[in-house]
């Protein structure tokens, strides 16, 4: 059968018909259609295969490799700053292994479309030793979802797959395979495997790293990785990834160098030297950091090797067909420029937001104290940065905004004030709050809530029905928790309740609560739909 | 033979709905197709573009390169602006002339539309007009993929038909019925402007 799938979805459906028997993920762009598609499969909703959204990263990961534990097949995913929530239980899970099969599959951004920074994934790979996959086209990323569970139970270890914005959000044919059955469960042959403590923990460590040339094997013999000989050998290109179809782009009869193909890491040790040995000069195109480049040319650059390290390539933002032809010497017909009246279009609050009433109330209050005393976090509500309100002085990681206000206020800043999502806040904001109420910081916390994981398509937030119970059982003084609705006709009062907390001398929660129009308007019509 | 497209707009207006429904005509062509989206951020009212390849042969790259477009087809007059270093030496702009202003420093109209009259081998379409004509605002995206259907080669119009009945089936014969008058209206349009 075949499906047109975004490359992500073709991870997803490649992992149903490769034996999963759930996933666990939080959103976060490019990797939240992921989780979606099984939620949306009817297959998966016939055999209940676990989809439901995650707390955050870290939970998905833990929840993923207890489910591997137990014998079964796994995934999780994230973006790729959500694999720095989840680090500590992945470069764990490398240590432990697995029983099951497990897929870390994580979504990198280089340019940044939507994301705070361009980290690469493939580094997180090489840090806990296990091998990653990154497929060229939708159909590699079909079948690494499919196979990648195979790789995954053959060595006993997570396999990370990494794929990035473009093949994420880019849609093709793909050919789909024959449904292998989910696993049963199954308790691990070794009952200490999974407790590392160091006695246990040191022998584990030394199977990972006996495992490292068995790795490297696999890569030699993988599919994913692939053999091209070309008639001139002044140059040899290694092409990891979707880079492989920018560089084919440019000699649609057939590139004249070798190309070495990547799919699968450790590096295929084989074929690169066999490159090396053939050509004069080694290429490196790759999407994100110049790992592969720096790990070939080596600290005493003894091969001439070349690539985004050296300025062969741009070091940072993503890499197009354009820019490969360009850095080949071939000749690009560029269009006509774009005429100067064109303006830039940035994203912005839609209108009816109810994160507009939150900034319009706290701009006015925050003139009041004097500026720079805001902090804020990752959200819709982040677009509060732009004009017209340029209320916020922070967005740096999640949860971040109710520690650093705590940070800024133990340093004097007072009163200091972070405005954070309902979604945000039960990611990781929760155990921040608590350190606040501890030590009593004279913190103001707005939960702008929409009811709603918006920035990333209004997706079901964990806050839902819980953040007051949640703000006391954590310790906040409950004459110091309020809900009011964010409406221009609330806006005095909204602006009293903040003025008020500003000058309390402590830990203080405002919830402006009211749905995302969004989120309003797709539940809306799903509704009708059910009822059709 | 290929078509290499652009579809351009602003995020919520539905450039997606042209794609699909140019993806599904394609498939039944037996036709290659890649369709590059965006996701995310630029969603929120920001530009979006979409990259769609169309060939009987194997696709490479997911992003067209500079200089190859066929097509730009845009939903909104600036934003086709923006994609004039893709367009190729005798690709065509299809464009609508309606503009999206969520920017204070929106450009004065007049001058988008001189600066596009002053292109060759542009179609300027009033897609929400027409559309209003038919009896649905609603349609315009529909209107847009009729005027630029001359454009593209590799599909026949009734293909196209084709992918409307099945992206619309869904929600009624009726809304069918709108978007395929829509579907031809634009079509002649963009034939009476070429002749
Ligand atoms: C660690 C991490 N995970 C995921 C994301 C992606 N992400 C950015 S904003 C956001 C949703 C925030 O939802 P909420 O806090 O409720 O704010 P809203 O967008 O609804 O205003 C997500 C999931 C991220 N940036 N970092
Ligand atoms: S999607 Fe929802 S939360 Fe985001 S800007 Fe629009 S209304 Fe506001």
């Amino acid at each position: 059968m075949q499906k047109v799938l975004l490359g992500v979805e073709a991870i997803a459906q490649g992992a149903i018909d490769g034996g999963m028997s759930g996933v666990y993920a939080y959103p976060g762009t490019p990797s939240t259609e992921i989780t979606e598609y099984i939620q949306h499969n009817k297959y998966a909703q016939e055999k209940k295969l676990h989809s439901m959204w995650s707390a955050n990263e870290k939970t998905a990961m833990e929840s993923a490799l207890g489910m591997a534990y137990a014998g079964k097949r796994s995934m999780v995913c994230m973006k790729h700053v959500g694999l720095n929530v989840a680090a500590d239980c992945f470069m764990n899970a490398a240590i432990t292994g697995v029983n099951g099969g497990m897929l870390v599959t994580v979504a990198d951004d280089p340019s940044m479309h939507s994301s705070q920074n361009e980290q690469d994934s493939r580094f997180f790979g090489k840090f806990a030793q296990i091998p990653v996959l990154e497929p060229s086209n939708q159909q590699e990323a079909y079948n690494m979802g499919y196979y990648g569970f195979q790789l995954s139970e053959k060595f006993g270890i997570p396999v990370m797959i990494r794929i990035t914005t473009r093949l994420a959000h880019s849609r093709s044919i793909v050919e789909l395979k024959e449904v292998i059955k989910e696993n049963d469960l199954k308790l691990p042959s070794d009952p200490t495997q999974f407790i590392l403590l160091p006695s246990i923990a040191r022998k584990q460590y030394k199977k990972l790293l006996a495992n490292q040339v068995n790795f490297e094997k696999d890569s030699e013999e993988s599919q994913f990785n692939e053999y091209f000989d070309g008639a001139d050998k002044s140059k040899g290109i290694i092409a990891c990834g979707i880079t492989y179809n920018y560089l084919m782009e440019n000699y649609p009869n057939g590139c004249p160098f070798p190309v070495l193909r990547v799919g699968q890491y450790p590096l295929p040790r084989k074929q690169i030297i066999q490159l090396t040995n053939e050509t004069d000069s080694i290429l490196v195109l790759e999407e994100g950091f110049p790992i592969v480049e720096e790990s070939i040319k080596g600290y005493l650059e003894k091969e001439n090797v070349s690539g985004r390290l050296d300025g062969t390539l741009p070091r940072d933002g993503e890499l197009n067909p354009d820019i490969i032809g360009k850095c080949l010497g071939l000749k690009v017909q560029k269009g006509d420029d774009i005429p100067e009246l064109v303006e830039n279009r940035p994203p912005a609050l839609c209108i009816g937001c109810s994160h507009h009433d939150v900034y319009k109330a706290l701009n006015e209050v925050v003139a009041e104290f004097g500026q720079g005393r805001v902090f804020s976090d990752i959200g819709c509500y982040t677009l509060g940065a732009l004009e017209p309100y340029k209320s916020i002085n922070s967005c740096v990681d999640m949860g971040a905004s109710i520690t650093m206000a705590k940070g800024a206020a133990d340093a004097g800043l007072i009163p200091a004030v972070s405005v954070i999502g309902d979604s945000t806040f039960t990611h990781s904001g929760m155990t921040g709050l608590l350190d606040a109420v501890i030590e009593k910081t004279p913190i103001t916390v707005i939960i702008s809530d929409n009811e709603s994981t918006s920035m990333t398509g209004g997706q079901e937030s964990s806050a839902v029905g819980k953040l007051e119970d949640i703000c006391k059982g954590i310790g906040v003084d409950p004459n110091h928790i309020h809900v009011i609705i964010p409406v221009p006709k609330n806006h005095e009062e909204l602006k009293n309740l903040i003025r008020d907390e500003m000058n309390y001398n402590g830990v203080s929660v405002i919830i402006p609560r009211r749905v995302c129009v969004q989120k309003n308007r797709r539940d809306i019509k799903i509704r009708k739909a059910q009822n059709a | 033979m290929k078509t290499d497209i652009i579809l351009a707009g602003v995020g919520g207006q539905g450039i997606l709905s042209i794609a699909t429904a140019i993806g599904v005509a394609a498939l039944k062509n037996g036709l290659h197709v890649k369709q590059a989206e965006t996701h995310g951020m630029s969603q929120r009212g920001g530009a979006v573009v979409s990259h769609m390849r169309i060939s009987d042969k194997a696709i490479f790259s997911d992003l067209i390169p500079e200089g190859k477009a066929d097509l730009i087809l845009s939903i909104e007059p600036m934003e086709a602006l923006r994609y004039l270093p893709y367009l190729s030496e005798t690709g065509y702009i299809v464009t609508n002339t309606t503009p999206f202003k969520n920017i204070n420093n929106y450009p004065e109209l007049e001058a988008v539309l001189n600066k596009l009259g002053s292109l060759k081998r542009v179609v300027a379409i009033d897609a929400d007009g027409i559309a209003e004509k038919i009896g649905s605002k609603l349609s315009s995206n529909m209107v847009m993929l009729g005027a630029a259907s001359p454009f593209i080669e590799s599909i026949e119009l009734s293909s196209l038909e084709q992918g409307i009945i099945e992206l619309f089936t869904s929600k009624g014969q009726k809304v069918v019925d709108v978007n395929l008058s829509a579907l031809r209206s634009g079509k002649e349009f963009a034939e009476k402007t070429l002749n």
